[in-house]
């Protein structure tokens, strides 16, 4: 299986609302730690949750790398084997 | 802009602690009495809150020991092993660790945080593969920094999780290491270790286990988690610290495989710090002689963490997920936890204060521990001060069961998914 872009934005997008108390306007220009007040091990939680649904594993360096939304659907796409 | 304005979200939570006089991260102790009480200014305080599982602190023979080493070899060895030399000591107290554990190699380290930056950075090369416990504590997630391997976590005590990472590493080159502890120091909760053997064993991995919290505590002879869930020969790596059952301070690391010993001149948090001093190796390898000559402390401390868990579960509290000697109670905030601690604390009794994201899945934790050295009357007082305090501010109903039930066997009321 491999997901489209769309389809990872899509799975990014829904897991946050799933975790978020109150519901946010997301963007690829929301920024996962400063817009959306998470800390660095609830970011790893979440992309934790991501990497179930799309059966990879992230290594911390690249999700220390990730400041918004959009680099965070990059990096998983890019490491899904996406084009 | 100024260097320090990162810190600002930080430092305001730090002013707003001071402010309201109930800072757990600044108390200081003006004397300290046994390894269960202290001073501050005028108040006698009882310590729940330390690391002291086997209260072997202020044990005669221990001190005796300490200062014949101090007075015989010096205040510190100014050196590190490898520029300046060993000590007779060192090397005595690597040979007792060995003949402990039954294994055939034993690095001791200057902290048990150096024992696991210094293993988990050296052992883990650039091609090979760490994967860490979501849980681990602090010192395992930075010695994963500090080398140049690749870092995953998987989901806290969770093979299964485990399990479909390292499938997905099959066919990637390099090795897998997998690390995990024996107690958690934040709920208490121990490993699955059994199953994460078979797992690293399906997959070729190699298996550190930090029995920090577990060293004395657990297992027939108090070598830890794994002597308990026998498990030893798949453990390739113990690592331990010497600042919590043993009372002093220093770190290492034990193993069966062969090359071991070229880590030495190897790894770095062992090569270029300073070795421990005479004083701390003499106690220390007292303390370790102690563990295995008094099993009666391990039962004591047992019963001490069972004495409390019940009490506070009667009280209502919802602890971790099951009894140990770190008794915490998860707060519904932060707010709830300063309060309860600088109450708890005016009343006399000391404790800790854990919050994310040094805690699991962002949880506020009013962290106790228990130490062999505490009676049993201690401890019943020390429930009778939650009760008292968690009433007045009203998180313990008044119909709450007092401490009659503590032998009762408690059924705790679990809030953590992840344990
Ligand atoms: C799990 C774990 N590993 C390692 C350490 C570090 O031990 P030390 O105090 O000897 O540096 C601690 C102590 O805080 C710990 O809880």
């Amino acid at each position: 299986m491999n997901e489209s872009v769309d389809d990872i934005r899509t799975i990014v997008t829904s897991t946050l609302r799933a975790l978020l108390p109150a519901p946010v306007e997301l963007s690829d220009n929301t920024n996962i730690m400063r817009d959306l007040g998470l800390d660095s091990v609830s970011v790893m939680d979440f992309v934790m949750e991501t990497e179930e649904c799309l059966d990879i594993s992230v290594p911390l360096d690249r999700i220390s790398e990730v400041e918004t939304i959009g680099d965070l659907v990059t990096m998983l796409h890019d490491l899904k084997g996406g084009d | 802009m100024s260097l320090f304005d990162k810190f600002e979200p930080l430092n305001a939570q730090y002013v707003r602690l001071e402010a309201i006089d109930a800072n757990p991260f600044a108390i200081t102790f003006d004397h300290v009495l046994s390894p269960t009480e202290a001073m501050i200014g005028d108040s006698r305080i009882l310590l729940l809150g330390t690391n002291n599982y086997l209260g072997l602190t202020y044990d005669t023979e221990i001190v005796t020991k300490a200062v014949q080493a101090t007075r015989a070899f010096g205040t510190g060895t100014t050196g590190s092993r490898i520029a300046n030399g060993s000590y007779d000591g060192h090397k005595k107290l690597e040979r007792a660790l060995k003949d402990f554990y039954g294994r055939k190699h034993a690095m001791v380290f200057s902290t048990g945080y150096q024992a696991n930056l210094g293993i988990i950075s050296t052992l883990a090369g650039k091609n090979d593969h760490l994967l860490l416990d979501a849980d681990s504590h602090a010192s395992i997630y930075d010695g994963s920094r500090l080398g140049h391997a690749q870092v995953t976590r998987f989901r806290h005590n969770d093979p299964n999780d485990l399990h479909k990472r390292l499938r997905r590493l099959a066919d990637v080159p390099g090795d897998k290491i997998v690390v995990v502890e024996g107690i958690y120091s934040m709920l208490g909760d121990t490993a699955p270790l059994r199953e994460f053997a078979e797992v690293k064993r399906e997959w070729g991995a190699y298996l550190i286990v930090d029995e920090a919290h577990s060293l004395g505590v657990l297992g027939e002879t108090g070598r830890g988690l794994a002597e308990m869930q026998n498990v030893e020969p798949d453990v390739d790596f113990v690592v331990g610290t010497f600042s919590k059952s043993l009372g002093s301070v220093g770190g290492f690391c034990v193993s069966n495989l062969d090359d071991f010993d070229i880590l030495r001149v190897a790894c770095r948090p062992y090569m270029f710090t300073a070795s421990l001093p005479p004083g701390v190796i003499a106690a220390t390898m007292e303390a370790l002689h102690q563990l295995r000559a008094r099993p009666e402390l391990r039962l004591r401390l047992i019963e001490n963490a069972r004495r409390l868990y019940a009490g506070l579960t009667g009280l209502g509290f919802c602890l971790g997920p099951e009894p140990s000697p770190v008794v915490s109670a998860i707060m519904p905030n932060p707010e709830t936890a300063f309060a309860l601690w600088s109450d708890l604390l005016k009343a006399g009794l000391y404790t800790n204060v854990s919050l994310p994201p040094a805690t699991p899945n962002g949880l506020a934790l009013l962290r106790s521990s228990v130490s062999a050295a505490h009676t049993p009357q201690q401890i019943d007082h020390a429930i009778a001060l939650f009760e008292q305090t968690g009433r007045a501010l009203g998180m313990v109903p008044a119909s709450a069961a007092t401490h009659a039930s503590h032998h009762a066997a408690a059924s705790p009321s679990l809030s953590v998914t992840s344990a």
